[in-house]
This record gives structure tokens, C-alpha cells and sequence, in this order.
């Protein structure tokens, strides 16, 4: 046919001078396509303006004059190229895919008629959304306990063995009441819940569901000017904001990826998801007991998750109204077929790829952050220490945004990893000599309460935890990803601003109804 | 039966039909080429999503969603 004489006509001077570093016939087709962004690769593998090297744009020339007069130009000669390939992979395909259950497109449609119809699709996902939350919080709780009992007393004899060593008291209370004390409420913390939560979530995607969720989801996000495929980068971020910073890379539009990336943090991630369980748990399920308790807690995650989402799309919307302005592009987007998750596979590698990875770098970021806690707490400046000095210095900005000094210490140190704000809080209060031992996760409770917290602070905690400056990680890979400090600057500062007024506001309307009362 | 063209995102779910035409141009014509939605190929509208739009098709055997405004933009011959 006539591009196969076009190609003819063109390979021989192109094969001369590309010498077998490209394949001939493959340039030679490229050459016939006006594609300028594949043009200007080849130019620069080759180091010079390869189409126009005197023997090939002459030949060129010629074949494309030859194509023209057989009516083969600009998208017509694409499309009768891309029609070839595609029927020569369609050929392919038939001598060697052997499909072991045809009825498989029936199965999944079956399926599909369930997870994203009109009726059922949406309840379905918030109940599964809703179930998830609520076996990690029920199945956190005894572990959480178990674990901080257990590394608590390792720590008595831990003391006792550097007190045997006659190591100096000063080294003593660094190592044990700084480090390892921080250390174990990061793992008592945080192990448990991501131990469960990453399992599950990994058996959905590993199911397929996730695109599925993108399918339902994908209206709302055009609405909001955004790209679908959001909805998928936005379930990543539950996992962690950095990996999901790098995911947007499979949103095409320049303007949709950036206006992904500059949202991706109204979901929690798995350094602060903990937080939010542990704070909703200890305050709006208090007097609630058994079963309730813990659908009580699961319907506040539920709801702050919920307020994430629809946080993204006010931004995404904002954005692209003011310095993002655009029309969304076209989106096509793979329902892949449902395959059984893999369980045994899946356990494996949420375990040791995601939550000991995620908690290995808690770790490490909460071992010298408690150190540092305890130096500030131990280092007098005047009549008060160092810590007290700093945690006084915000305390009243913070009681503004229904806070305190310490928790937005907490924040602004927890900066490396999110993990850390509860613990950092934790050593910070009893640093303050109200309560020197706390040893199980009850009287975390009873610690907070001494400290003045009240509904409105665990309110305002949890909106912050959801709504304040992206963790270290996730800035660099955001400078990285957009390639501009600028867009890292909005990323930081749009939901550290945004945070500070939803709490302000909070805080303001409860103080008037105080007030009033 | 009777042949009829119309743009894809009139295709009711669960009818068949085979490309005629492709109206986009550029850069998003070049993704439904990519897609395998070159003249003749067969497709089917298999399911909506809850809010109508996008619309999932079956094409060459895998099954890719659709926002109507670009479906809008691919002329079907349908059969009904």
C-alpha cells in the first residue's frame, strides 16, 4: 500500500546516516508523522536536526508528495498508520491470548451494575470508606495497649540495665524518658492502625476497586474543574501525600496535575490518620461503650475524611477559577477487569513495603525529635525551661485557633513526619510535671483533660491534623514533581492559611455559644 | 434493524456499534487513536457511572470510561 511505498522511498537515506542506533523503518514513519515533540527527541539523541540533513528532507520531501497525491496527509495519514498498527496488534493478540474464563467481561459487569450504579454505587463506597475506618479502629485498640504496656515496661528495664552500667543520670533521662519514651508511643501509636488500615486498603486496590471509585467520583472532580483521574491520586493520598505527589504524574494536563497536587493533602495520609483515630476515639467517643464506641468514632473519621474530600474540591474549583484558570481536558480512564486479591501476597507487602517503611521513617525522625524535646525541656533559660519559653511564646496565637502553645509546637516539630505530633505533644505535657508517668493509652485521656482539652481543642486538633502544611517529604517531592519553589510555597501555605481559619472559626463560634450559655 | 450515525454518547447503554469518525483533533484525537477507536472498531456502552456521565464502553476487550462531552466527539454507526 502506499505508505509502504512512501517508506520505501525514505528508509535507505535515513538507514545511511542513523547507522543502527534507531531502527530505519520506525524513523522512517516518524519522519512522515509531523509529531514535533518526537522530532525534537530525535534531534537530540542524534545531537544535530536529524529530518534535515540534505539526503533524508529531500527524500522526505518527495515521499510526502507521493502521499498527498494518493490522499494520505496530516490526520489521515495518522490515522491510517495508527489503523495499521492497531490491526496488526489485534492480530497479534488473536494467535497468542488464550483467555481461561471468557465470560469474565460478564462477570465484571455484573459487578460493576452493583459497585457504580445510580442506586447503589455511592452508598456502597462511603460504606466501604466507613468499614475500613471502623476495623482499624476497632482492631487498633487492644494491640495499641498491649504493645505500649509491653515496650513501657521493656523501658523499666532498660533504665534498669543503664543504671547498672552507671551510665550519669543526665544520659539516663535523655536515652529513656527523650528517645525511647517518644519511641514508643510512635510505634504503640501507629504500628496498629496502619497495620490494619494498609492491608485493607492495598486488598481493595489489588481487587480493582479503586478505578471504580475514580468512575463514580470523576462528576464531582469536572465540576470542580479538575481531572478524573484525581479521584485516583486523591485514594493514594491516604496511603502517603508524597507517593500520591508523584502518582499525579498519570494526570496528562499540566494545569490538572498541579491543581492534584496543590490538593492532595486535604487527605489525611498515614502519619496523621492515627491522630485523628486516636484523638476522635478519645473524645467524641468517651461515654459511649462496647459497639458504639466504635461506630461513634468511625462516623467523626468518616465525617472528617468526607470534609477532605469536599475541602479538595473547593480548592481544585478555587484554583482553577484563579491562578490555575483552564477547561478541563479529555480523560479516558481503564476499568480493568476485578481479579481475587491476592491475600497472602498482599499482607506481605503492605506489611514490609508500606507500614514498616512508613513507620521505620517515624522512627527515625522521632528518635532526635525526642531528644530535642528533652533538651528543651531540661535547658533553663531564667526561672522557666527553653520549651516552656517557646510553647508560651504561641500559646496565645495558638488559644486563638481553639489550640494551645504546645499542640502548635507539636505541628511546627512534626513537620518531618506527621507521625510524630501526638507523641511530641505527649512528652511535652509531661515535661510539664503535672503527670510524670503515663504508661497506657487511657490516661492519655486524663493527661489531655489536665491540660485544659475540652470537645472544641479535640475539634480544632483534628481539623488542623486535616487542613495545615504539607510534611517535609511531601514539600521536596512537590519542588520536585512541579519544578518550581513557587508551586511548593502555594502548596505549604493554601492549607496552612485555610487551616488556621477553619480553626479560628470553630473556635470563635464555640466561645460565642460559651459565652451565650 | 436499521443503521444510523450518531455522535457516542447518544449510544444507549447496552447498545452496539462501530466507529465512523473521529471529530477531535490534535493531541486528544491522538489518545482515542491510542485507545484502538480507529474506523470500524466495534463498541459497546456497558455502564454509566451514578451521575450519568462519565459512561464506561467496551473497546477491543478492555473497558475504558468516557466523559459524554468526549464521546460526544466520536461518530458511531449504530445499529437499533
Amino acid at each position: 500500500m502506499a505508505i509502504e511505498e512512501a517508506i520505501a522511498l525514505l528508509q535507505p537515506a535515513i538507514e545511511e546516516k542513523a547507522q543502527g542506533k534507531i531502527d530505519a523503518r520506525w524513523l522512517a514513519l516518524k519522519a512522515l508523522d509531523d509529531d514535533a515533540s518526537l522530532r525534537h527527541s530525535i534531534d537530540q539523541f542524534f545531537g544535530y536536526d536529524f529530518f534535515a540533513q540534505p539526503e533524508i528532507a529531500e527524500k522526505r520531501a518527495e515521499a510526502k508528495k507521493y502521499l498527498a497525491r494518493e490522499g494520505l496527509y496530516g490526520e489521515k495519514l495518522r490515522d491510517a498508520v495508527v489503523g495499521q498498527l492497531v490491526e496488526h496488534a489485534a492480530e497479534i493478540y488473536q494467535k497468542c491470548v488464550h483467555l481461561g474464563n471468557a465470560a469474565y467481561l460478564q462477570r465484571d459487569r455484573k459487578i460493576d451494575r452493583i459497585l457504580t450504579s445510580k442506586k447503589t454505587g455511592i452508598p456502597i463506597m462511603l460504606l466501604l470508606l466507613a468499614g475500613i475506618f471502623w476495623l482499624t479502629i476497632t482492631g487498633a485498640n487492644y494491640p495499641s495497649a498491649l504493645l505500649s504496656s509491653f515496650l513501657f515496661g521493656l523501658g523499666d528495664h532498660l533504665s534498669a540495665f543503664l543504671s547498672f552500667l552507671g551510665a550519669p543520670n543526665w544520659l539516663h533521662d535523655v536515652l529513656i524518658d527523650g528517645m525511647y519514651r517518644t519511641l514508643v508511643w510512635v510505634v504503640a501509636v501507629m504500628l496498629p492502625p496502619m497495620a490494619i488500615f494498609f492491608p485493607l486498603f492495598t486488598l481493595l486496590e489489588d481487587a480493582g476497586y479503586l478505578p471504580r471509585v475514580a468512575f463514580n467520583m470523576d462528576r464531582l472532580f469536572r465540576k470542580a474543574n479538575a481531572h478524573g483521574k484525581q479521584a485516583l491520586t486523591t485514594c493514594m493520598g491516604f496511603g502517603c501525600n508524597a507517593c500520591a505527589i508523584v502518582g499525579c504524574r498519570i494526570i496528562d494536563s499540566p494545569r490538572e496535575r498541579l491543581i492534584a497536587m496543590l490538593t492532595n493533602n486535604f487527605v489525611p495520609c498515614n502519619g496523621r490518620f492515627p491522630s485523628l483515630i486516636t484523638i476522635s476515639t478519645l473524645f467524641f467517643a468517651g461515654a459511649a461503650v462496647g459497639l458504639w464506641r466504635s461506630v461513634i468514632s468511625t462516623a467523626m473519621l468518616t465525617g472528617i475524611i468526607l470534609f477532605g474530600i469536599v475541602l479538595t474540591l473547593l480548592v481544585a474549583k478555587f484554583l482553577s477559577h484563579t491562578i490555575l484558570k483552564g477547561v478541563p481536558s479529555s480523560f479516558a480512564l481503564e476499568l480493568p477487569p476485578y481479579r481475587r486479591p491476592q491475600i497472602g501476597k498482599v499482607i506481605i507487602r503492605s506489611i514490609f513495603d508500606r507500614t514498616l517503611f512508613v513507620l521505620g521513617r517515624a522512627v527515625m525522625v522521632a528518635a532526635p525529635a525526642g531528644i530535642l524535646i528533652w533538651v528543651l525541656a531540661n535547658t533553663m533559660l531564667g526561672e522557666y525551661s527553653i520549651l516552656h519559653h517557646i510553647t508560651n511564646f504561641l500559646d496565645p496565637f495558638a488559644r486563638l485557633m481553639g489550640l494551645d502553645g504546645v499542640i502548635l509546637v507539636a505541628f511546627l516539630l512534626g513537620f518531618p513526619a506527621n507521625e510524630i505530633i501526638i507523641p511530641i505533644m505527649i512528652m511535652t505535657y509531661l515535661s510539664g510535671g503535672t503527670l510524670m508517668e503515663l504508661e497506657s493509652l487511657t490516661s492519655l485521656h486524663t493527661l489531655l483533660i489536665d491540660h485544659g482539652w475540652n470537645l472544641v481543642t479535640a475539634i480544632c486538633f483534628m481539623l488542623f491534623c486535616l487542613v495545615h502544611f504539607p510534611c517535609g517529604t511531601t514539600c521536596l517531592t512537590i519542588r520536585k514533581e512541579s519544578g518550581s519553589w513557587k508551586w511548593t510555597f502555594f502548596a505549604f501555605a493554601i492549607p496552612t492559611i485555610l487551616g488556621i481559619l477553619l480553626c479560628m472559626t470553630v473556635n470563635g463560634i464555640a466561645s460565642f455559644f460559651t459565652f451565650l450559655c | 434493524m436499521q443503521k444510523q450515525v450518531l455522535p457516542l454518547n447518544r449510544l444507549p447503554v447496552g447498545g452496539k456499534a462501530k466507529v465512523n469518525a473521529l471529530m477531535a483533533k490534535g493531541s486528544e484525537r491522538r489518545r482515542m487513536l491510542d485507545l484502538g477507536l480507529v474506523s470500524g472498531t466495534e463498541i459497546e456502552a456497558v455502564q454509566k457511572s451514578p451521575a450519568g456521565d462519565p459512561v464506561a464502553y467496551l473497546i477491543r476487550g478492555a473497558v475504558i470510561a468516557l466523559r459524554n462531552e468526549d464521546a460526544g466527539k466520536i461518530l458511531v454507526n449504530a445499529f437499533i
